[in-house]
């Protein structure tokens, strides 16, 4: 285990969520040292988007609870638990497609920035000072995440991968201490992925973010990772270092089938 | 709210290409010239203002003015809708929310006229610096401190609306505010005995109105500018209130839009999940949309009811919900100026239009026999018209970039490759 000392950032405890009869997350515990490149990997349907959307509070679990930053999470909406310091990116890229690429970072600064109605619409000073330096600010993190002067083009317009890096830097707006990536190099090729790896470890040593990752690519997992989470069916079958997982039965046998059936 | 509605009209390039470089062309001279900036919308507002002047007589009164009196200018309702428009444009353009029952706040709006402007409580006697000769029965408060409070009531009438109804999405939240623009005047039209008290004139509506006026201290101070009280006879002063509050109505619409909250409720209506995981409070920012929109949708209530100086439950008909909403979309939804050009296209041919071009065909066309009533058949024309820019324009006349974008689906999705690595 990486750092034991360590705090945690985030704690899930005998986390379970149900869909009906359906058991998509079975009493998984979990925990992210902060400043940590965390992996969840497993194959498809085993419940990672599930387990992803109770962390950041799309859905409620049905037991169990989550612990950020020392603070009880479960049960608060998603934009309250953006305020607190927890971002994420989507699996099928959900950018505002007929927004500007500032304009998507922008929006992320939401929880950040103060407006307000009636300063809005008299434009105090303060006002117009923090907007510029929201503007600023979005201009920053666009170059930062590789799309210079990509400013006022529509996201829908940009390329597959510019899209996925402004889906990041959306992400990064609302000044995150944990990034939650859901399958960020999927549709890369491979000096796309080669390319983002280094991006996150960046993010990592620039900023001090915590990361967490839902992956496929098992050359990002085991290039980054600090520590690699594996759940199947809901379950949580293995975790531990990068190379402890590889040689796992368990997980071989989930992602591989067993002899006897194969 | 999607991009998929309907076909688009086929892209002739050889026209399209020249009228595109000559905007673009245009929009370099802009950006070139600053002064335009302010020169153009200054050299509009001065063209309103003036408008008594130049266009009651000479050739474009025809356009507006039949002179027959009060119920019949046109420019005045022209004004009340394009206010509502921009209102109702909050609402669906920015925040993209369905509501089919905008009557509901005009109707609310008008209706506290009637509780804090007229004899309705005539045991009552409360008296606000209002402009009225006689101290008159009631509750009577200055027009303008109505007007604020028609707003005030709106928006909290909003909210209380909003707050249950709001959870729900696309066609559940059309259907609710559909039922509550119905709701909202069959309560008036009953509210003449709740627990024994008449709270609303009941189908006999409210009538004998406060009018505005600025009282005979400000009559005296400004040489005789401003009115003591507005009056029936003379409408310029009417024409030029409304003028100001839509300017004020224009002015909010535009700092909203630019503003945190503006981006929000676009971001709300592009991709709500999205927008709540990047902190967006989903509630809160759909219920600003809702009371922005019935404030304005309450001060046109309040002006338009001092204006026809009567307030009737039939008044307020679920037509008027729909026709709002044909301005918003026919203009170009979410773009300010599409909504007025909209705003003022529609209402003027509700008004006024449609009974010119009436008198036209009456009298142009031998043998018609001078008896085709176009009015009559104004909604299948409305529908015909919506039908036809859903099928050639369905982004509204003036689009938002934004809007255009989105229908513009296909033209650059496409990025086969990335050009820059």
């Amino acid at each position: 285990m990486a750092d034991a000392g360590a705090k945690n950032i985030l704690e899930a405890v005998q986390v379970r969520k149900e869909f009906g009869g359906l058991i998509a997350v079975n009493d998984v515990d979990f925990v992210i040292p902060q400043g940590s490149i965390v992996s969840l990997i497993g194959p498809n349907g085993a419940g990672k988007t599930t387990f992803f959307n109770i962390l950041t509070g799309v859905y409620k679990p049905t037991a169990g609870g989550v612990i950020f930053d020392g603070a009880p999470i479960s049960g608060l909406p998603p934009h309250k638990v953006t305020a607190l310091g927890m971002a994420r990116t989507f699996q099928n890229i959900r950018l505002f497609h007929n927004m500007t690429a500032l304009e998507n970072v922008l929006v992320a600064m939401h929880s950040r920035i103060k407006g307000g109605v009636w300063r809005s619409i008299f434009r105090t000073p303060a006002l117009k000072r923090e907007e510029q330096d929201a503007r600023e600010r979005a201009r920053e993190l666009l170059a930062f995440s590789g799309l210079p002067g990509r400013e006022d083009a529509y996201a829908k317009n940009l390329s597959y991968g510019d899209q996925r890096r402004l889906e990041v830097a959306r992400a990064l707006a609302s000044e995150p201490q944990l990034l939650l990536l859901d399958e960020p190099s999927a549709g890369m090729n491979p000096e796309e992925t080669a390319n983002f790896t280094d991006f996150v470890s960046k993010l990592r040593a620039e900023h001090d973010i915590t990361v967490l990752l839902i992956e496929h690519d098992m050359r990002v997992v085991m290039g980054i990772s600090d520590r690699v989470t594996v759940l199947d069916y809901g379950e949580k079958i293995a975790e531990g270092l990068p190379k402890e997982i590889q040689h796992d039965e368990r997980v071989i046998e989930a992602y591989l089938g067993t002899a006897a059936t194969a | 709210m999607s991009g998929e509605a309907g076909q688009q009209a086929p892209k002739a390039s050889g026209p399209r290409a020249t009228t595109s470089s000559w905007r673009a062309s245009w929009r370099r001279y802009r950006r070139e010239h600053k002064w335009l900036r302010w020169a153009i919308p200054l050299a509009i507002i001065v063209l309103a203002f003036s408008y008594p002047w130049w266009g009651l007589e000479g050739p474009l009164s025809f356009i507006f003015n039949d002179g027959l009196g009060i119920d019949n200018d046109t420019l005045f309702n022209m004004s009340v809708y394009v206010m509502l428009a921009l209102g109702l444009n909050v609402v669906v353009g920015y925040a993209g929310l369905l509501d089919l029952g905008y009557v509901a706040f005009f109707a609310l709006g008008a209706y506290t006229l009637g509780w804090f402007g007229s004899g309705l409580f005539s045991t009552r006697d409360i008296h606000f610096l209002d402009t009225n000769a006689t101290r008159l029965p009631g509750i009577h408060l200055s027009f303008w401190a109505v007007v604020i409070l028609a707003g005030a009531v709106c928006a909290f009438a909003g909210v209380l609306i909003g707050w249950p109804t709001l959870r729900l999405r696309g066609d559940y939240l059309a259907i609710v505010t559909l039922g509550f623009g119905e709701i909202i005047p069959d309560v008036f039209r009953n509210g003449d005995s709740i627990a024994g008290h008449n709270l609303t004139g009941g189908v006999r509506g409210v009538t004998q109105l406060d009018r505005p006026g600025f009282g005979d201290t400000l009559h005296n101070a400004t040489g005789g500018i401003l009115p003591v009280r507005y009056n029936s006879l003379e409408l310029r002063p009417w024409f030029w209130t409304i003028l100001v509050m839509m300017l004020i109505t224009i002015f909010v619409n535009l700092r909203l839009r630019d503003s945190k909250l503006g981006r929000a409720w676009i971001a709300v209506r592009e991709d709500e999940i999205a927008a709540s995981a990047m902190g967006v409070p989903l509630m809160r920012t759909k219920l600003w949309a809702y009371a922005i929109g019935a404030i304005f949708g309450g001060f046109a209530g309040a002006v338009y009811g001092s204006f026809i100086n009567g307030i009737f439950p039939t008044g307020f008909s679920f037509q008027i919900s729909v026709i709002v909403l044909v301005m918003v979309i026919v203009g170009g939804m979410g773009n300010i100026w599409g909504v007025i050009a909209g705003a003022m296209l529609v209402s003027w041919l509700n008004f006024r239009g449609l009974d010119k071009i009436g008198e036209w065909i009456n009298g142009g066309i031998p043998g018609s026999g001078n008896d085709i009533a176009i009015a009559k058949y104004k909604f299948g024309i409305f529908g015909g018209l919506l039908v036809i820019m859903m099928l050639f324009r369905p982004e509204g006349l003036i689009p938002s970039s934004r809007r255009k974008a989105e229908f513009a689906e296909g033209e650059g999705t496409a990025t086969l490759y990335d050009v820059r690595t």
